[in-house]
């Protein structure tokens, strides 16, 4: 049940928090400074009609990214 | 009236928080806009009265998310609230705009700004969204917390206006209460040890705190620091020691900060369990959604071409005309002579050629502007970006691009819109692939002389598509190669903010229409101009003496006939009139030059009557048609009509008897179109948005070697096969 997956694996209307992900990379470092840190709550809300990128939903903005980066964050399960 | 020093104030904020619109409500549209030199980041100015008459200058600052640089706006920002940029003096007050309805995302660059030390307003934008959202936030208590007065606003309507200019005109502007976070020891230990290196070379002044070697090591781009090449290994040593130091220390400090949002928003701001849904939301659910998102950005775009295409074609048509009357009106009011021709057929062609442009790139930047400002171009990047990904861009990517079927001249401008300086480059400099609307004409004429009309009209059709459709190859070709190859720098992940939905604010789009054009015309303009000029007096010049006396003499007999009512007569004057101008054009220079490049074009199966066709439109590529219709003495009837044109070039032979214009010949041609970087307007602005001369060389360079070399290869091959 706590085995944390990626955000990249999310279903649609799938929520989570923000396990963590790796650290020193510039591209994951902006989506931290958009609001993606440890603890997070994170919802996705949907993929482009062609597959990528998806649109989640953290803080209360709206933030498309890129499979490559969504598949780099680790997600545990939002208690219920 | 104004004191020798009013106080300047930037406007700073995240993308999106509505901080033009602010500053424009501020201005009143007073406000000039340039380029910040060595970056195309533009450069807004403007001022506005207090209520007691006191003057406050106005910068408006790119939009950014955080003070850690990751693109040149960024740094632009940066760089003018720590007074590194020697072209712009420090702010003295800063005004920060906040979207309250994104209030935790938006502290985090405010929080950064506050901890400067400059004098603060903070602006609560966007509060009907907010309370739509029905969220309640504490005003007095986060101006408590704080320490700089908080004017709830909504800037759209100009309301919390006359609260704001009395808080930024206030001669006790307080600074701050909100400090930066102590930092980690080792970090500190680091940075220490790197500002004293900085300041010893001068990278840094004495007075900079903590905070400025902070923002430069957290730059990973060498690019955007705007600091010495020496000083850039200090800096890359500081970020090393810094890393062994503190591994993962950007990480770090970019979480402790959230954190304090965090207790602070707690603090303030109140949401409900359940948010109502929100009218971006509703709408996102159908412009987003997999089938309907996709036939809507198809209309749109349907849409937008035929009004380029079609709507475009009235006013441009009243361009013309508008110019040819002048130019005839001149002819009547002056004495004949090198100085009619040269106002007559350099100058006033040269502007109309540049003018006629006009109609197409207003309507296209006024569209863009709508998107931009709507916030469905996030939308569009969002579509798109899964296909522009093949070739190594990203959404932001599309627009720019298809524009560029248009006109290359608004698709090259509205690369400002990706943010990604290598993105950027890769797509200013494949844009002109994208066949123009420019090319139009050149691909009638010769798809007519290449196929009869006993051809069907589909195959013709065939042809047309395939000549777009090779041209969209070429350019995803080369994007790949270029993003591969040959530009150094990571490509930086596709991130993008979906901002809310917005009403467009007709009047500040207009404004940037109007900017925007003034840009085209006068870099584009001044080019074309002094090329006309030149082209003109190439095709004009040296004279011949019996050509000119044959000429007017010539002249004189059409008008006795005119005069004695044969007009039948007097217009087969006219053939003869044709002769002698082609004749001329043959000995002008640039008829000399066309047999000068002769050997070269040979290989590709052209004469050098043909030379000069390629020569009369480097500057801009519909001219040949307007130059072979000189160089084949065509009279020009019905300008629309290519029939005569098509027919006389049909009928040119080579000394062997075969025609010149042999299927292989025309196929040739074409793909030469496709490919070759003929426009000069095109050129002018390449090197304005990339800022160096070496990139619009480069791009004349690659796109016309190409052209050569496939048109070489398809007559040769097409040759050894029989053809």
């Amino acid at each position: 049940m706590h085995r944390p997956s990626t955000l990249a694996q999310l279903p649609i209307g799938g929520t989570a928090l923000i396990h963590s992900m790796p650290t020193g990379r510039v591209g994951l470092t902006r989506l931290r400074e958009l609001g993606l840190t440890p603890g997070v709550k994170v919802e996705v809300v949907r993929r482009a009609p062609l597959g990528e990128p998806l649109q989640v939903c953290v803080r209360g903005s709206q933030i498309a990214m890129r499979s490559h980066e969504a598949a780099h964050i680790l997600v545990t399960p939002a208690e219920a | 009236m104004s004191a020798p020093h009013s106080p300047l104030l930037a406007i700073v904020g995240n993308p999106n928080s509505g901080k033009t619109t602010l500053f424009n409500l501020l201005t009143g549209l007073r406000q000039k806009v340039a380029n910040y030199p060595g970056v195309t980041v533009e450069k807004k100015i403007g001022e506005c009265w207090s209520q007691h008459g006191k003057k406050l200058r106005l910068i408006d600052l790119p939009g950014a998310y955080s003070l850690n640089a990751r693109s040149p706006d960024e740094a632009v920002l940066r760089d003018v609230l720590l007074g590194r940029r020697a072209d712009t003096p420090r702010p003295d007050r800063v005004v920060i705009v906040l979207d309250a309805a994104n209030l935790e995302r938006n502290l985090y660059l405010a929080s950064q700004i506050l901890e400067l030390g400059l004098p603060t307003v903070v602006v609560l934008n966007m509060m009907d969204i907010a309370t739509a959202k029905q969220w309640r936030i504490d005003v007095t208590q986060l101006a408590e917390e704080l320490g700089v007065p908080v004017i709830p606003m909504q800037a759209t309507t100009g309301q919390g206006l006359q609260e704001l200019k009395a808080a930024m005109s206030r001669e006790d502007l307080p600074q701050p209460r909100w400090h930066s976070a102590p930092l980690p020891r080792d970090i500190l230990a680091s940075l220490q040890a790197t500002q004293a290196q900085l300041m010893a070379s001068g990278a840094v002044h004495e007075r900079a705190s903590l905070l400025e070697p902070l923002y430069l090591l957290s730059d990973h781009d060498p690019l955007h620091a705007g600091i010495a090449d020496a000083q850039l290994t200090q800096v890359a040593a500081g970020r090393d020691a810094l890393e062994k130091a503190y591994p993962g220390w950007e990480d770090q400090l970019v979480q402790d900060r959230y954190t304090r949002i965090e207790a602070l928003c707690s603090r303030i701001l109140t949401r409900p369990d359940r948010e109502p849904v929100t009218m971006t939301q509703k709408l996102d659910r159908w412009l987003l959604h997999p089938i309907c998102g996709g036939l809507f950005v198809f209309g749109f775009l349907v849409f937008l071409f035929y009004l380029i295409f079609k709507v475009a074609e009235g006013p441009m048509g009243w361009i013309e005309d508008g110019f040819a009357a002048l130019g005839s009106w001149v002819t009547v009011m002056m004495p004949p002579g090198d100085l009619r021709d040269l106002i007559v057929d350099g100058a006033i062609n040269g502007v109309s050629g540049v003018v006629v442009f006009l109609p197409q790139i207003l309507i296209l930047f006024f569209f863009i502007g709508i998107m931009e400002d709507t916030g469905y171009m996030a939308r569009l990047a969002f579509i798109m970006d899964r296909l522009m990904s093949f070739v190594g861009l990203n959404g932001k990517a599309f627009l720019p691009f298809l524009s560029s079927y248009a006109c290359a001249v608004p698709g090259v401008m509205a690369a400002r819109t990706i943010d990604s300086p290598k993105d950027r480059l890769i797509t200013i400099l494949i844009s002109p692939l994208a066949s123009c609307s420019a090319r139009l004409p050149v691909y009638l004429l010769l798809i007519s002389a290449l196929m009869p009309d006993s051809v069907s009209p589909w195959a013709r059709a065939g042809l047309m598509v395939s000549l777009y459709a090779l041209g969209t190859l070429g350019a995803f070709g080369f994007a790949w190669i270029f993003n591969k190859g040959i530009l150094r720098g990571a490509n930086a992940p596709m991130i993008l903010e979906m901002p809310n939905y917005k009403l467009p604010s007709v009047k500040a789009i207009l404004l940037q229409v109007a900017q925007r054009a003034k840009a085209f015309l006068v870099r584009a303009g001044t080019v074309i101009f002094g090329m006309s000029i030149l082209i003109w007096a190439a095709s004009t010049y040296p004279k011949d003496r019996a050509l000119i006396t044959q000429a007017q003499a010539l002249v004189a007999k059409q008008e006795s006939l005119a005069a004695s009512g044969n007009l039948a007569a007097a217009a087969a004057v006219d053939e003869e009139l044709a002769a002698v101008k082609s004749q001329q054009l043959a000995q002008s220079l640039a008829g000399r030059a066309g047999h000068l490049i002769e050997p070269l074009i040979q290989p590709l199966g052209y004469d050098w009557k043909i030379g000069i066709g390629l020569i009369g439109s480097f500057a801009a590529r519909e001219l040949f048609v307007n130059t072979m219709a000189v160089v084949y003495a065509v009279s020009s009837g019905e300008e629309e009509d290519m029939t005569p044109l098509r027919d006389r070039i049909q009928q040119e032979t080579r000394a062997n008897g075969r025609p010149v214009y042999s299927p292989l010949v025309c196929l040739s041609l074409l793909v030469f179109y496709v490919f070759a970087m003929q426009c000069v307007s095109t050129m002018a602005i390449v090197k304005r948005e990339t800022g160096s001369y070496g990139w619009m060389w480069f791009q004349l360079a690659y796109m016309s070697g190409t052209a050569y070399l496939l048109a070489l290869g398809i007559y040769q091959i097409g040759s050894a096969l029989g053809y």
